[in-house]
Parts: C-alpha cells; sequence; structure tokens
C-alpha cells in the first residue's frame, strides 16, 4: 500500500528527515515512536503534503503512484488520511458542511455520483456512534470551542466518514485523557480490516496498549533506528530512549 | 465658484444648466437653492477631501453624463434585471423602482393597513415641503442629489403598526446612453412601530454605457420604533453607485443596518449616517464588501451619539479579490452630553488579489467622559493552515478557498433576520469566487 524509499525532507533549509525507508501493507498497523523532535510529525506532514516541506531526495508510492507529486487534496482523495495533532478552529464552517463537501469532492474525483441527503445523514449517524461523537458537535462550526478531547474525536470522525485506505495518526493521543483514548483507540478497532492500514505516531507506549501494532518504529534523528513488535514498545517503555540514542550514535560513529 | 471643476468637468456645466431650467414648487425651492449653493460651494470631491483621500472619483468624472432620463417604459432587459433581484423562498411585499421612479405597483398582496407608499414626485404637488431642511455639511452628492431630484419613494408606517412581512425594493437602473439618476427617497417609521426593508441595487448597461446613481434616502425612526434595513447592492459593471443613507433615530428607537456590495459596479460610495438625536436608542451597522476586478467600494459610516443611554454596534467585513480597492472610514461620534454611551466598532478585511488594497480608518472622536467606546480593524489573508486541513480532507483548493470566504463572511451574513436572505447572500458571495479569483 505504502513505499517509501530513503526518504529527505527539509524545512527552511533544515534537514529534518535523512533517509526513511517502510514499506505499509493493507491490513496492518504500524506504529512510529520516537523522543521529541525526532521527525515523526514531519514524517506525517511531508505524507499528507504540507507545502513548508521541500522532499529533497527518495520516493513514496502510495498504491502504486507517486504521492509526492500530488497536491494535499489529490492524496486524501486517493485514500490518505491524516488526524492532525493540532486540529484547526475554522469558524463558519460547519463540521456537517464539511464532511458533505469533502465526501462531495472525493466522490467526484472517483467518477462517483454525488451521496444522496439521506445516505449521507444515515452515514454521519453510524459513524457518529461508532466512535462516540457527540451529535450536537457535529452541527457547530468545525472544532471551535472544542475541548482538545472532543478535537481529536472529530478527527476519528473524520476519519470513519471519508473510509481512507490508509489512515496516519499524528500524536492523536496527546492531550488524552484515559477515557477519550479508549473512545479514540475503539474507534480505529472497530474501523481497521484487512483492506486498510494505519500509522500511528506516537510518543507514548499507553496508546499501544488499546491498539496493537503489527510493527513498531523508533525513528531518531530523521532515520529508522530501530523495527521490531509491539513488545519495542514496552522496552521503550521501560527503559526510555536514551539506549536508543546511544546505540545509534555508536552506529553512527562507525560508520564514519 | 469651482471655475475649474466647471472647465474641466463636462457633468458639472450640465447641473448648472439643468438647475437653472428646473421648475420647481415654491415650498420647495429654497431648500433646493441652499443644496444647490451648497454643491457649488463643495463641488465635486477630490482626494483633498479627507473624506475622499482614499477614493479618487476622477476618473469616473471624465465620463459625459446626461442628467434626463428615458422616458417611462418598461426596458427590454427588465424581466432578466428583475430575476438577478429575485430571493428565492423570501415571503414579501416586492416594489420596482427603475430609474428612481416607481411604477405604483406591489407584488405578494395587498398592504396592510398603516403603511402608505407614494411617489416622491406625487408628493411634491402638495403645499408644503416634504424633506425637513439639512444643510449636508460635507456631503458633496447629497447637496447635489437635494437640489435636483425629482422623484424617489416615499414610505410612512403609522404609529403602533408592524409590518410582518419585509418589503422589497428593487431599484433597476438602466439606460442606452450616459445618465446620471438622482433618486431621492424618505421613509418614515413612526412611534412604536415596525417595518423591516430590503433594498436590491440592480443595473443593465450594453457596451459602453455608464451610469451615476446618485441615491439620497433619509429614514426617521420614531419613538420606540424600529426598523430593519437589508442593502444589496449587486449593480453591473458600468455603474457608478452613490448611496448616502441618513437615520434619524428618536428616544429609544432600533435601526439595523446590513449593506452587502458585491463585484459588479465601477463604483459603490456608501456614506451611511446614523444620527442618534435622542437618547436610549440602538443601532447595529453591519457591512460586508466582496469586491473584484478594478472595483473600487468605500464604506463611510458616521455614528453620531448626540444624547446619552445609546447603544451602537458595528461590524464589517471585506473580502478583496483581484485588483480591488476597499475603504473603510468608520466615525464614531460621541458628543459631551453623551453620557452612559456604549459604541462598538469592527472592521476585518482578507485582502486575496495580489492587486487588491484595503484602507481601512476607524475614527473615534469622544467628548463625553463616562462612556464604553472601542474599535477594532485587521487585515490579513487566507490562513495556510485552515487550508491545509481542508485540502487534507479531499477539498480542493478552490472550494477550500471558497469555503474559508463564506466562513469568513459568516459573522456578517447570519446578523439577517430573513433566512431567505441569508442563504440568496451566500449563494452570491459563492458565485464570485471562482477558481481564477482566488489566486
Amino acid at each position: 500500500m505504502l513505499i517509501i524509499k530513503n526518504l529527505h525532507a527539509e524545512v527552511e533549509d533544515k534537514k529534518i528527515l535523512k533517509g526513511i525507508d517502510l514499506t505499509v501493507n493493507a491490513g496492518e498497523i504500524h506504529a512510529i515512536m520516537g523522543p521529541n523532535g525526532s521527525g515523526k510529525s514531519s514524517l506525517a506532514s511531508v505524507l499528507a503534503g504540507r507545502e513548508s516541506y521541500q522532499v529533497t531526495e527518495g520516493e513514496v508510492l502510495f498504491e502504486g503512484k507517486n504521492l509526492l507529486e500530488m497536491e494535499p487534496e489529490t492524496r486524501a482523495r486517493e485514500g490518505l488520511f491524516l488526524a492532525f495533532q493540532y486540529p484547526i478552529e475554522i469558524p463558519g464552517v460547519s463540521n456537517i458542511n464539511f464532511l458533505k463537501t469533502a465526501i462531495g469532492e472525493i466522490r467526484t474525483y472517483k467518477g462517483l455520483p454525488p451521496m444522496d441527503a439521506k445516505e449521507f445523514l444515515r452515514l454521519t449517524r453510524e459513524k457518529q456512534k461508532l466512535v462516540e461523537f457527540d451529535a450536537q458537535l457535529v452541527n457547530r462550526s468545525l472544532n471551535e470551542g472544542f475541548s482538545g478531547g472532543e478535537k481529536k474525536r472529530n478527527e476519528i470522525f473524520q476519519l470513519a466518514m471519508l473510509q481512507p485506505s490508509l489512515s496516519i495518526l499524528d500524536e492523536t493521543d496527546s492531550g488524552l485523557d484515559i477515557d477519550a483514548l479508549r473512545i479514540v483507540a475503539q474507534g480505529v478497532n472497530k474501523l481497521r480490516s484487512d483492506k486498510n492500514a494505519f500509522i500511528i505516531i506516537t510518543h507514548y507506549q499507553r496508546l499501544l496498549e488499546y491498539i496493537i501494532p503489527d510493527f513498531v518504529h523508533v525513528l531518531y534523528n530523521g532515520r529508522i533506528v530501530k523495527s521490531g513488535t509491539k513488545e519495542l514498545a514496552l522496552e521503550l517503555e521501560e527503559k526510555g530512549y536514551d539506549w536508543l540514542k546511544e546505540e545509534s550514535r555508536e552506529q553512527e560513529a562507525t560508520t564514519i | 465658484m469651482n471655475v475649474l471643476q466647471e472647465q474641466t468637468i463636462p457633468l458639472y456645466g450640465r447641473i448648472v444648466e439643468k438647475y437653472s431650467k428646473l421648475s420647481t414648487t415654491a415650498a420647495s425651492q429654497q431648500a433646493r437653492q441652499s443644496a444647490f449653493h451648497r454643491f457649488q460651494l463643495l463641488g465635486f470631491p477630490t482626494i483633498k477631501n479627507e473624506d475622499w483621500k482614499y477614493t479618487n472619483i476622477t476618473r469616473f468624472l471624465k465620463d459625459e453624463y446626461a442628467l434626463e432620463a428615458p422616458s417611462a417604459g418598461a426596458p427590454a432587459e427588465l424581466s432578466e434585471l428583475l430575476a438577478k433581484a429575485a430571493i428565492p423562498d423570501l415571503d414579501c411585499y416586492g416594489i420596482v423602482l427603475v430609474n428612481g421612479v416607481w411604477d405604483g405597483k406591489i407584488e405578494g398582496g395587498e398592504l396592510p393597513k398603516g403603511i402608505e407608499l407614494h411617489r416622491v414626485s406625487d408628493a411634491l404637488s402638495q403645499p408644503g415641503d416634504l424633506f425637513t431642511n439639512d444643510n449636508w455639511g460635507n456631503l458633496h452628492f447629497a447637496a447635489l442629489n437635494a437640489a435636483l431630484y425629482t422623484d424617489g419613494l416615499f414610505i410612512r408606517v403609522a404609529a403602533n403598526i408592524v409590518i410582518e412581512k419585509p418589503l422589497h425594493i428593487v431599484h433597476v437602473y438602466t439606460s442606452d446612453y450616459n445618465l446620471m439618476v438622482q433618486p431621492r427617497h424618505l421613509w418614515i417609521v413612526d412611534r412604536n412601530a415596525q417595518l423591516s426593508v430590503i433594498e436590491s441595487t440592480v443595473s443593465g448597461l450594453s457596451g459602453e454605457v455608464k451610469i451615476w446613481v446618485n441615491n439620497l434616502t433619509e429614514i426617521i425612526v420614531h419613538n420606540d420604533a424600529k426598523l430593519d434595513h437589508v442593502n444589496l447592492q449587486t449593480a453591473a459593471t458600468g455603474t457608478r453607485l452613490v448611496q448616502q443613507t441618513i437615520v434619524h433615530q428618536k428616544k429609544q428607537s432600533l435601526y439595523n443596518s446590513y449593506t452587502f456590495t458585491l463585484p459588479g459596479a465601477d463604483l459603490v460610495r456608501n456614506d451611511l449616517q446614523a444620527r442618534l438625536e435622542e437618547d436610549h436608542t440602538e443601532t447595529h451597522l453591519y457591512g460586508l464588501y466582496l469586491t473584484a476586478g478594478d472595483q473600487l467600494v468605500d464604506n463611510h459610516t458616521l455614528v453620531d451619539h448626540q444624547k446619552p443611554h445609546c447603544f451602537s454596534n458595528e461590524l464589517y467585513k471585506g473580502v478583496l479579490l483581484e485588483r480591488s480597492t476597499g475603504v473603510f472610514n468608520g466615525k464614531v461620534y460621541v458628543h459631551k452630553d453623551a453620557q452612559k454611551t456604549n459604541a462598538f466598532q469592527q472592521n476585518n478585511n482578507l485582502v486575496i488579489g495580489k492587486k487588491a488594497t484595503i484602507d481601512s480608518k476607524p475614527e473615534l472622536e469622544i467628548f463625553a467622559d463616562d462612556v464604553k467606546c472601542s474599535h477594532g480593524s485587521t487585515v490579513g489573508q487566507f490562513s495556510e493552515d485552515a487550508l491545509f486541513y481542508l485540502r487534507a480532507r479531499g477539498i480542493g483548493e478552490a472550494t477550500a478557498k471558497a469555503l474559508l470566504i463564506n466562513a469568513f463572511a459568516f459573522d456578517v451574513t447570519e446578523k439577517i433576520k430573513f433566512p431567505a436572505v441569508e442563504t440568496y447572500i451566500n449563494q452570491q458571495i459563492s458565485h464570485h469566487i471562482p477558481v481564477n479569483h482566488a489566486g
């Protein structure tokens, strides 16, 4: 589904990603962990197409297509979804109108007929229940005045509505209390299937107690320095990141 | 006086000529004479006049304009223009003025008791002057209008009468040759009466024809009375629209104004003055200007707090596309006597066109010491973060920008109390934001 090869990227001439290799197949959940400033969120931004990031080297194939050549909206229409670490408040755009517009444009892109109002309403109700998203929030302005937890749940609600094939959750767990965390995790678990995939970016291991990843990767200094299974996450929880930092410095030293 | 203008502006000479030939009733003669002298003293405004510093009308005055409107009779494109002005699903009384003249017809059923509508030209033949006297201060065009007007619409709502359905007035301006029209209106909402007026201004001009509309509307809102006043300015290219609205508010009256200016007219200058002549009044002025092409749209407002315990709130928002120019000048004048005044003002602008400009100028003059006044002015561009967020959900750039513009305008559009009008406005806004405008 997603193949990242030797991806290098920079922002304002600062090198952020220094050669990422990652392959994600349908049905898989990958967790990307790492200390602050290691490039986790940058990777998410580059994949979603944020314009402030320049890709300087490498390639990314999404369902066999060159992802990096696509506009952000095209990536979304092709089935890529980024759950934002900091969802934006847009007063004056209602949540529901926003989703209607997004679904409309995605369907047009795919050559599908517009979704009728009844079907849209049914879908909204179903998904809103699935992720336990307050019906009143659905009709409010997009994220305006939402609490941190409500914003994150709205991201998962949007994910449920748009039904992407690849979802990237960028620190969705940060700022969530344990109940909100469980609701978000349950939402993801209900939405996962053998046809879609998730990349979960997180600083802490606790989200991974609820969403069991197939693979765990540790990002440090713009590179994936270690990959493993869910046990790696536990190890990180126990030992912190320092031992990895040491290890990667040693590796770097030997390559030089 | 104004020898230079007389020599350089062809319209000026025509005005002098027209005035000399004007047949007028004795009652209005003196008022016309003093207004004409005022205009002669002021001349046409130039950028040397403080109130016109950012609005240079020289290029519009280079064209010649006739002062005689084509003879009555429905113009060919009338139905098309009326269709443009029609607000779907709005339950209202509807009337149409062509070049400032009402044909006397009313759509939407018979008017209820207590409201009367007349042609100003009919009222002029009656004894006594219809209009109150005014010295016109620095209102160049109002003075000109008061000297030369020939027709307009007179409305009076009798005391204690509530007119439930809004009155939709469609102003159609059309001509085969360059023309200046000067309608003058007077609307009176008597004690404890209520009225809603929705005005639409449309124009149909062929080829290079220009039309200058010099409109003067005086409104008196008496004690405890209420007027909602929506202005939808959707005139076409070739139109130069100067719209002066002077509102006299009496004790405990409420006046709500909603002014929407959309792409089209070359020049729009709105002078809106709320004169709070007695205490405990309430005034809300909302405005939205969406400008495009080479448009020049200028909103000059004055809230004149003359008496104590009055409340005024003003919110104007601007979206400037392409090479258009916007001007906002919001003056709040609090007289020495006007203690316990609450006066708030806000002007926000979204400058989208690379060559678009906005001059925003709040002007507060406060001579009372126990008042609450605030003002704010912002000029900004699209939020890149908001744009990216929408695009990351599959919404194309053009649609995303249209959504953000609608959202920006929302604070103003949501204030309209008629859902049909709000829908109409939102559609008009969306209609004017195609892909190529957004760059």
